[in-house]
């Protein structure tokens, strides 16, 4: 910070907390700080259904907010995290996880990039292993004779 | 295998060809959810009502199939699809019900005021509480309950004249609507 100076540190302290506002609103947040970091924890990793990119602990939007709400509900009434997540899922579906979990519905999500690879792979294997003799063909006698003389002619 | 591999790139063709043929059709929405509650029971609730002081409860819409919209004021598809309630409440043959989501009473009314009111009753979710117990994402949205409550269908966004026909009306028969 010396090297900064004062005011750049104190810019830099503005942008940084702009940058980390949370969309958590004051009236949500728990008491117990461990709880409210537990929601928080949970909300990560649960899906705003109206931005479908933001995790609800992101998002501004009032679903977000609802959801956020329910989830500190559900700790506070002695919930896990699990099944303050399945109280969610319950009603929205596995779309709401970030993560989807891995089941026979999601296999072909998780590894359909895996088998869509693999499948390039014996396919490039099975038509790299039928084209033989790309490499350099053997000089003939007289290509060999004409190389020695001008290495001769070089040394 | 040569045959085969010669294939491929049919196999693939044919694979995309009828992947575009569903998204590419109008009215196919890439954001629409299917619901995590379908031929579960639907959520309980208990809402105050918001004409004539008309409870709506889930317990008392059983015995028959029950069509509930989620709408509000302040939700311009939910006018464009308003129309459509009012002739589907005309017909006498399908018990539609409102529940009024995150909106202000005197809203609500004055919308019904302005465009009818299609609703056997109407519930006031102030909060959204039973929105979000149902698994709303934006209003407005439809739900089909059969005779024993539990949730057969839904509809995201407004309904089209389509929906109704093809989907909401066939439903409600074979669940014998009234």
């Amino acid at each position: 910070m010396r090297v900064l100076g004062r005011p750049v540190a104190a810019f830099l302290l503005i942008v940084w907390s702009v940058a980390t506002a949370l969309a958590v609103e004051p009236a949500e947040r728990l008491p117990d700080p461990a709880m409210e970091a537990r929601a928080r924890a949970v909300s990560a990793e649960l899906r705003c259904l109206v931005c479908q990119n933001e995790s609800i602990d992101e998002s501004h939007a009032d679903l977000a907010h609802d959801i956020r709400v329910l989830v500190r509900e559900r700790l506070s009434a002695g919930d896990t995290d699990a099944q303050a997540t399945a109280a969610v899922v319950s009603r929205y579906g596995d779309f709401v996880l970030l993560r989807p979990p891995v089941k026979p519905a999601t296999w072909v999500l998780w590894f359909g990039p895996v088998g869509l690879l693999a499948l390039g792979l014996i396919g490039s294997f099975l038509w790299l292993r039928r084209r033989p003799g790309i490499g350099p063909t053997p000089l003939t006698v007289a290509e060999q004779q004409q190389l020695d003389r001008l290495l001769r002619e070089d040394g | 295998m040569r045959r085969v591999i010669a294939l491929v790139p049919v196999a693939l063709f044919l694979v995309l060809a009828a992947y575009f043929f569903v998204v590419l059709q109008p009215g196919y929405d890439p954001h629409a959810l299917p619901s995590a509650m379908i031929d579960k029971e639907a959520p309980a609730f208990d809402l105050p009502g918001l004409r004539d002081g008309k409870a709506l409860a889930r317990d008392t819409l059983r015995g028959q199939p029950a069509v509930i919209n989620f709408f509000a004021s302040w939700c311009v598809p939910c006018r464009q699809e308003h129309p459509l309630l009012m002739r589907l409440a005309a017909t006498g043959k399908v018990a539609v019900y409102g529940i009024a989501y995150k909106d202000k009473p005197e809203d609500s009314t004055r919308l019904l005021d302005q465009m009818g009111d299609p609703y056997r009753a109407i519930g006031i979710d102030r909060l959204g509480r039973t929105g979000l117990d149902f698994g709303v994402y934006g209003v407005p949205e439809t739900y089909v309950l059969d005779a024993a409550g539990h949730i057969r269908k839904r509809f995201v966004g407004p309904l089209t004249p389509a929906d109704i026909e093809k989907e909401l009306l066939p439903l409600l028969r074979t669940l014998g609507g009234s």
